[in-house]
């Protein structure tokens, strides 16, 4: 797989994320300070740093989990900063988690049928009332959810619970959760991480299969760093909740700020 | 048949129909602490709400019984809608503790305010069901025991279909499973948590009608809400399933105890029959049958 920043669908200028500035303490510690970063539609954007640089953080102001203290996340204009998660999802971002978090209990279907959750329109009230649309209406995302399930070669484990799963296929299963809500932007928070070689490249096809033939714009947390470099349009990096560089793969190599980040110069910061 | 095993069979029936009662009870309590982790002290009080209005309802304002039920099932709705709502939502994110105070004193709350409302006296809530006792071979049983082990199975029956096979019940699942991820998902999971109190409304309607005409009601009709926990602990905090059985068992245990044991001591076993067996679960089992084992990763 090649680099692909050259790919003309991705238009610069045509940014369909942008979070501006944010910030977010706990207490007395800065996990994110003053971050922005753009991410052009139908782009694979990457969030790298070393461990605790504030990305997982990023992702969750950007989802909704965390109310930024200062800065605002836009999505296609729209200032998302104070929305809840689930109005997040609503509106077109889907997430994985760092640990798995599938629901356990659950069929691989069931997963996904629920990652399509945002799309059903029929809600507590009108779905026991207008009972039959919904049965027809499930149809529709049943169809929708088997296109996935054969998109990731699920077939066989349509049934199982997906606590019986290998690591692998949950990993595999959870961003078929995140495509069943038909996202316009994907956050990815290390869909690689842990797993084997083969697994590896087999994930970061599939994302590129996302990116490219869904056309859904990827924000991607990783720290396989062959990965990033392959399949990101831009990269940025974090570094003790600071924005130290953005831009191509090929430049962010270059980047000596980057080089001390992950070396570490005196401090002795954490590896990748 | 010998006359033992006549009496045997009798007590098990008369058990497991009583336990069936209780396990529609409970069922109201794990609905709530399956899909929003709260534990529901009020639950026997619930019943006694639902008891009074339809009693009101009937002797009072004499409606028919079916419309009696609506009416009361529809009000019951409405109060765990405004419960969650009004008193449950503001302690999200609070340690599990305030919201078992709370809801403490909302049962304190019911029995003070119920006699205000409803008047102190016991009342009759007579079911047209007569009171010929249904025989069912070598034992029978009250109507009403037989009613409440319909409605009990009814129940049972619908929300298994719901947790399985519906789109709001998985989504309760996901819900119970993880509240982060469901959110994720766009689940508007303060929604999922007033349902799952609305259910509890509903189930608690129905445990109030046919508790109620067993017992009579009155404020001692929340009393009932004690069986709920040797029931829960015995078949898991968070599974239906266990709830049922967890309920029968508790039923068996109560009429067996009093039919062998309570000759012998003058009687009372039967009382605490079911908290000892409680204590002894607890000690080997303190997830109960089959509540989920949850491991904490440390």
């Amino acid at each position: 797989m090649g680099a692909s920043a050259q790919r003309a669908d991705v238009r610069e200028g045509d940014n369909q994320l942008v979070v501006k500035g944010v910030s977010k303490r706990f207490g007395g510690v800065t996990a994110v300070q003053d971050v922005s970063l753009e991410v052009p539609r139908g782009s694979i954007v990457s969030i790298i740093g070393p461990n605790g640089a504030g990305k997982t953080s990023l992702l969750n102001m950007i989802s909704g989990f965390y109310k930024p203290d200062t800065g605002q996340v836009i999505l296609e204009g729209q200032d998302i900063t104070q929305k809840k998660p689930s109005d997040v999802a609503a509106l077109g971002i889907a997430r994985t988690f760092q640990n798995i978090a599938l629901f356990s209990g659950l069929t691989v279907l069931d997963n996904l049928m629920l990652g399509r959750h945002v799309l059903m329109k029929s809600g507590v009230l009108s779905s026991v009332i207008y009972w039959g649309m919904a049965q027809k209406e499930d149809i529709a995302h049943r169809e929708a959810v088997e296109e996935i399930i054969e998109f990731l070669k699920l077939q066989d484990l349509r049934k199982q619970p997906t606590s019986a799963l290998a690591y692998g296929l949950r990993k595999r299963v959870e961003l078929g959760r995140a495509l069943a809500s038909e996202p316009k932007v994907l956050l990815l928070d290390e869909p690689m991480g842990g797993m084997n070689q083969d697994e590896k490249e087999d994930m970061a096809r599939y994302v590129l299969d996302v990116n490219q033939e869904r056309g859904v714009t990827v924000v991607l947390i990783e720290h396989d760093m062959g990965v990033v470099m392959d399949i990101s349009d831009r990269v940025v990096v974090l570094d003790r909740g600071r924005g130290i560089a953005v831009g191509t793969p090929e430049e962010v190599q270059r980047n000596p700020k980057v080089v001390e980040a992950y070396l570490g110069k005196s401090k002795g910061g954490g590896g990748a | 048949m010998s006359e033992d095993l006549e009496f045997a069979f009798s007590l098990l029936l008369n058990g497991a129909s009583i336990g069936l009662m209780y396990a529609l009870i409970a069922l109201g309590f794990v609905l709530v602490y399956k899909a929003t982790d709260a534990i529901n002290f009020a639950q026997g009080e619930f019943v006694m709400l639902a008891g009074l209005i339809v009693a009101m309802l009937l002797s009072f304002v004499g409606m028919p019984l079916i419309v009696a039920v609506v009416v009361t099932l529809a009000v019951m709705v409405g109060f765990g809608f405004g419960l969650e709502r009004v008193v449950l939502r503001p302690l999200l994110g609070r340690p599990v503790v305030a919201v078992i105070m709370a809801t403490i004193g909302l049962a304190a709350i019911l029995r003070g305010v119920g006699p205000v409302v409803f008047g102190s006296e016991t009342r009759a809530l007579t079911l047209p069901i007569g009171d010929e006792p249904i025989v069912l071979g070598p034992a029978s049983l009250p109507p009403i025991q037989v009613v409440g082990a319909v409605v009990a199975i009814t129940l049972f029956l619908a929300f298994s279909w719901f947790f399985k096979k519906s789109r709001m019940g998985v989504a309760m699942r996901a819900v119970a499973d993880n509240q982060q991820v469901a959110q994720a998902m766009g689940i508007n999971v303060e929604r999922y948590f007033a349902l799952a109190w609305a259910m509890a409304g509903v189930v608690s309607a129905l445990g109030g009608i046919v508790w109620g005409s067993m017992l009579g009601v009155d404020v001692h009709l929340a009393l009932v809400g004690l069986k709920v926990f040797p029931v829960v602990i015995l078949g898991g905090l968070d599974s239906i399933g266990g709830a049922l059985v967890g309920g029968l068992i508790i039923g068996i245990v109560e009429s067996l105890a009093a039919g062998y044991l309570d000759p012998y001591v003058g009687g009372g076993t039967k009382d605490f029959a079911p908290y000892v067996l409680m204590i002894l679960v607890l000690m080997i089992r303190p997830y109960g049958i089959f509540g989920k084992r949850k491991i904490e990763r440390v």
